[in-house]
């Protein structure tokens, strides 16, 4: 292994995706959205983005419709938890070990 | 060196542990309960007679879904080393989507045992080293079986069942044994059964001598 | 290390250190525990409000919101006439530091489990000792452990040396690679603990039909008091608490024979000796790295060198006296430190050196700083240090000024 060479001499980094890795491999499970229920994208309009405040890991985008960035959404589950609308549902992601 | 002799329990040595210090790496992810396999086959080498049995997790924060590494030390005597495992004489993955990691076969001894959870034949897995090859589809046993807790498929005792089968280091009793000492009354059935079937549908693919 | 004595092993139990620490606690019918929850000390509070929540501890379980508060209701627990003790890490033992000198300067009993964690900047959660080095001029004893055994054992002798001498006993060992990790421990049954670990005695009771005041302004010079007897000034308070760290040596001698003798794992040696007999090459660590050290050796005693390895079990009082008898015949001391006194070398090594001035030994000294933050310190990088630091020797090089790094820089 060798020594960074960032000519820090503290601790830093800057805000970056991925800093943890593609953490999308985590997810035992990954939120399914049904736009004909989702508030941007039945009304066409910027509005809602409950599950894009709410995404710990701001994986989810703020636009119509939202996108989940599935390479590092984890599967919290929690915008599904705090959709008003209930337009999120959580799917079991197939494990590649069952035959 | 052959481990002979009576040992604590008082009966005849049963195990394949032919080196005076034995190591096994465990990989998996947050939640499948490696650690908590690490410390079962621990347990159940030192209720074989083993007086230097160690477990340990992999050191720092561990989450839920990332992967994890865990390590079990079995020596006649006890164990004074305290790093990290290097040549591990067993790697077992509990989940074989780590497979593609770096680092999950790495170091393991040549004519080491390498266990995954897997449908697959052993020689289907794509890996390849100086090392045999085990696979059990423990998922299907666990799901089969109802083994899941909080959602999550629990294949770290199910796996166990092949960990024996291939490597022989502990016997199927002990590990009866740890289990019954370990886990709440009610969940010792569900997890000797899963050892048991996947014990029977371990596929073994030994390095050619 | 191996109870002989026991021909069973119905009272082995695997555990990790901080179960180890919590079952010694127990064991020790501590009456009073203040914790409050730091990775990697945690898994010991967890265990100890388990074992009064269910009854099997007859103790008050306080939480608080601070490890300052936590040792601050030790501290009075303590003064009040309970036994108490307490657990922490790192940061919480920083955060500790004031009152560390309350429960030292009050020469109160307590017990406290340091699980040894590095200190931020930047965040780490790892190892190493720096926690409990920083803390060394608070005039508590610290005693380092190897093992699990060594931890649920020390809490106990602790106990009675801090009762024997009024002086507050810092139990360390270090995180994840002791306080994670399983190991076989022999638990002495309570009824033996019970026989070596007498009633705490207070110094100090409080009680509304006696008052007293404890930890009163005390100024430069002695006082006469209200009965007109003349008191110790604080000076003369300090003297008395160091003299007592200095005497305290015998005590932890003593109480780790009688400990022997009950349970057949003796503790009379301030250090750890292996190999040391024939040994001109000596290693010396403290803590877990001190059994890796006894691996590193091994693979040196297979190429020829005689090596030993010198384990301090005890790092205040420091062993110095002992120090220096084992360090006698070596050419070479090799330390180990698992910290830094920064702009200086490691604690470890200032102390041997601090042993040795004066004396008849005139080995050569080389000091590696290691495992800061949980790096990882193999037996083979050890033995390879030895190595560079005999060829360095064989090259001419006189004693080194400044300690090398075993890290990428």
């Amino acid at each position: 292994m060798q020594t960074r060479g960032c000519g820090h001499i503290c601790g830093e980094s800057s805000p970056g995706i991925g800093e943890a890795g593609k953490t999308g491999e985590w997810r035992d499970s990954y939120p399914l959205i049904d736009l004909r229920k989702c508030t941007p994208a039945k009304q066409n309009k910027p509005a809602c983005f409950q599950c894009w405040l709410y995404c710990p890991d701001a994986v989810i985008s703020k636009t119509i419709p939202v996108q989940v960035n599935l390479e590092y959404c984890k599967g919290c589950g929690i915008c599904a938890e705090v959709c008003p609308v209930h337009a999120i549902t959580m799917v079991a992601e197939e494990t590649s070990c069952s035959s | 060196m052959e481990i002979t002799g009576a040992n604590a329990m008082g009966t005849n040595p049963s195990t394949n542990i032919n080196k005076s210090l034995y190591e096994i790496r465990w990989h998996g992810r947050g939640g499948q309960g490696a650690i908590t396999a690490a410390k079962i086959v621990a347990q159940a080498a030192f209720l074989e007679g083993y007086r230097g049995v160690t477990a340990a997790p992999s050191f720092g924060a561990e989450r839920r879904g990332a992967p994890v590494s865990a390590s079990t030390r079995i020596s006649q005597e006890p164990v004074m080393v305290m790093s990290q495992v290097e040549n591990p004489d067993v790697v077992v993955v509990l989940d074989q989507t780590l497979l593609k990691r770096d680092g999950v076969t790495s170091g393991l001894s040549t004519g080491g045992w390498l266990i995954v959870n897997s449908g697959v034949d052993p020689k289907e897995l794509g890996v390849e080293g100086r090392f045999n090859i085990a696979t059990a589809d423990a998922t299907r046993v666990c799901q089969e079986l109802g083994l899941i807790v909080s959602g999550l498929i629990v294949v770290n005792t199910a796996i166990l069942g092949a960990f024996i089968r291939a490597t022989k280091a502990v016997s199927m009793p002990s590990v009866e044994k740890a289990i019954k000492g370990r886990f709440p009354k009610e969940a010792v059935e569900i997890n000797l059964a899963a050892i048991a079937r996947t014990y029977e549908m371990t596929k073994l693919e030994e390095l050619r001598k | 290390m191996i109870d002989k004595k026991s021909g069973s092993n119905s009272d082995i139990q695997i555990l990790d250190g901080n179960r180890a620490a919590a079952i010694g606690a127990k064991l020790s019918r501590v009456q009073v525990i203040a914790a409050y929850p730091i990775t990697p000390q945690t898994p010991v509070t967890e265990a100890l409000s388990e074992f009064v929540e269910r009854g099997e501890l007859d103790a008050q379980y306080i939480a608080v919101e601070s490890e300052h508060s936590a040792l601050a209701v030790c501290t009075s627990a303590s003064i009040a006439g309970a036994r108490a003790f307490t657990a922490t890490s790192s940061h919480g033992l920083a955060y500790m530091h004031e009152m560390l000198h309350w429960a030292a300067g009050t020469r109160l009993p307590l017990v406290l489990a340091c699980v040894n964690r590095a200190i931020g900047a930047p965040w780490n959660v790892l190892n190493d000792q720096q926690d409990s080095i920083s803390q060394r001029d608070t005039g508590w004893i610290q005693i380092y452990a190897r093992n699990n055994q060594e931890i649920l054992d020390s809490v106990i002798q602790a106990y009675k040396i801090a009762e024997t001498v009024y002086v507050p006993v810092m139990i360390c060992y270090d995180g994840y690679i002791l306080s994670h990790t399983e190991m076989p421990v022999a638990i002495p049954l309570q009824q033996d603990v019970d026989r070596f670990l007498p009633q705490y005695r207070p110094h100090t009771i409080l009680d509304s039909s006696n008052p007293k005041n404890y930890n009163l302004v005390t100024l430069a010079n002695p006082r006469i008091n209200a009965e007109g007897v003349l008191c110790h000034g604080y000076m003369e308070l300090r003297y008395l608490l160091q003299e007592a760290l200095q005497n305290s040596r015998e005590t932890i001698r003593k109480v780790g024979q009688e400990f022997g003798e009950l349970f057949g794992r003796s503790y009379t040696d301030l250090l750890w000796k292996e190999k040391m007999e024939d040994a001109d090459i000596v290693i010396v660590a403290m803590g877990s790295l001190a059994m890796e050290a006894i691996v590193a050796s091994k693979m040196l005693r297979e190429e020829g060198y005689k090596t030993g390895v010198l384990g301090l079990r005890l790092f205040r009082p420091f062993p110095k006296a002992d120090v220096l008898k084992a360090l006698s015949k070596s050419r070479l001391v090799v330390i180990f430190d698992k910290n830094i006194s920064y702009g200086s070398e490691g604690a470890v090594c200032s102390e041997i050196k601090a042993a040795l001035y004066g004396s008849q030994v005139n080995a050569a000294i080389r000091n590696f700083i290691v495992g800061l933050g949980g790096r990882d310190v193999t037996a083979r990088e050890m033995a390879d240090a030895v190595k560079k630091s005999i060829a360095s020797l064989t090259e001419g090089v006189p004693n080194k000024g400044y300690p090398e790094w075993i890290c990428h820089i």
